[in-house]
């Protein structure tokens, strides 16, 4: 039996018809071609899938797509929703060589939102405790640490001007 | 591979879960915040034929800190809201470390302390904690409401003791004594994220540094998280001295059960459950001593 719900991804709403069974990352990828939300474990590990849904990430792979009706969703295609500039945390990543192959890196650029948005100004422990669920094979780190921090810092222009 | 199908349905009452629940039988499934249930589903580890989600019942997900009541918390509060809430980290520190030690950003934003203990791994990172400071579940089901003492809530690996058509509303802790301090600590692999290879959880209850009570919980070496009675019982009416802490610790790590697996050897985990009681003790030592 299909399940009629209406969700918000991205500022868009849907009305879709969704089984039961299926996640929402399958509904993202397959029925919205929102393909920036990527599958890799599929069990809640690696991050991978990490999506916000009322401004708390998620792993989408896990995630019920009928539990969404009535429901926010920010991808990582929400971040910078003119296309036109990016995202400080984008920009930040490019800007410090975060990205290698680029799988993890929709998770990541979430999950450092998730931090972000209630502590602009991480230590790095507080850095690494937040991406502990986002699993990286190619940068060891270093530099999305080196990144959530320098997000962090464009994300609060006012805190700078007074430094 | 196809997906397993199952039917869904939220109901917005506890009798109506309930309800569902004896309706459907063996095949019908609880979840809270899916991350045990989606994932063995998944795995084809179950094939339930419905699930019945519990978050749109309004009021389980209550957290409430009470002076006589003690703490409360609902079927459906996160890991994320237990692990960050006021009252919880100044009242039952330990409670809150162990909600955040568990998993990662994004599964304690998903899922529940209540579904941790329900899933009923022997490692749940929430259990040892509960257990030492005397939880309670509270029970709902066909036949009325009941609650039980946690430390006799699991069975064995995946088991509770809930029977078919019972689901856990809330596991509840009753204030701390005075002079009590609580300590929980755990190994993983991938530092806190994955299953706890060994966890251990200790509650102690000084009059100056004489104990009144004790109780140590391991998990993750026995099918359930299991008290070690007869080191409990040699720390209570003691002056807990480092030495004393020591003794008790090897006498909990002897009492236990580990088995080898893909987390941990057996040999490795009998060692570190001392270590783990020995850090576990001295912590709740300091915390009741600080309490004076």
């Amino acid at each position: 039996m299909k399940h009629d719900i209406s969700l918000t991804v991205n500022g868009d709403t849907y009305n879709l018809a969704v089984e039961a069974w299926r996640t929402l990352n399958e509904v993202l990828r397959e029925d919205l071609n929102l393909t920036g939300t990527k599958l890799g474990c599929g069990s809640g590990d690696c991050g991978a899938c990490t999506v916000i849904v009322d401004g708390k990430s998620v792993s989408s792979c896990l995630t019920l797509a009928v539990e969404m009706d009535g429901r926010q969703i920010l991808t990582v295609e929400g971040l910078a929703p003119s296309g036109e500039t990016m995202h400080p945390i984008q920009e930040a990543f490019i800007e410090k060589g975060a990205i290698q192959c680029g799988f993890c890196t929709p998770g990541m650029e979430l999950s450092a939102l998730n931090l972000l948005k209630s502590n602009p100004r991480p230590s790095d422990t507080q850095i690494r405790s937040a991406i502990s669920g986002n699993l990286c094979r190619c940068t060891g780190y270093n530099k999305i640490v080196d990144a959530i921090v320098e997000a962090g810092r464009r994300m609060q222009p006012q805190s700078k001007a007074r430094r | 591979m196809p997906a397993a199908q199952f039917d869904f349905i939220a109901p917005t009452s506890v009798d109506e879960a309930v309800a569902a629940l004896v309706k459907g039988g063996r095949d019908t499934r609880v979840m809270a915040g899916g991350t045990d249930l989606i994932v063995k589903i998944r795995h084809r580890m179950l094939f339930p034929k419905c699930i019945v989600n519990l978050k749109r019942i309004a009021g389980l997900d209550a957290i409430t800190v009470d002076k006589t009541n003690g703490l409360t918390i609902g079927a459906t509060a996160l890991l994320a809201d237990v692990a960050a809430h006021k009252g919880i980290r100044r009242h039952y520190p330990t409670v809150a470390e162990a909600a955040g030690a568990t998993a990662n950003v994004q599964i304690r934003n998903m899922g529940t302390v209540v579904g941790n203990l329900c899933n009923a791994s022997p490692s749940a990172d929430n259990a040892p904690t509960l257990m030492a400071m005397a939880a309670t579940v509270d029970i709902a089901g066909p036949t009325g409401r009941r609650s039980m003492p946690l430390d006799q809530f699991f069975q064995g690996p995946g088991i509770t003791a809930l029977e078919t058509g019972e689901i856990v509303t809330a596991v509840r802790v009753p204030p701390p004594a005075a002079g009590s301090g609580t300590a929980y600590h755990s190994l993983s692999q991938r530092g806190k994220l994955d299953c706890s290879a060994v966890g251990v959880g200790t509650m102690v209850v000084l009059n100056d540094d004489h104990c009144t009570d004790a109780r140590i919980i391991v998990g993750a070496c026995a099918p359930v998280p299991m008290r070690t009675p007869a080191a409990e019982k040699m720390l209570i009416g003691k002056g807990i001295t480092d030495t004393l802490i020591r003794q008790a610790a090897q006498k909990a790590s002897e009492e236990t059960s580990p088995i080898t697996d893909v987390r941990a050897s057996a040999p490795y985990r009998w060692k570190m459950v001392s270590v783990l009681t020995i850090r576990a003790l001295t912590d709740a030592r300091k915390m009741a001593l600080r309490k004076q």
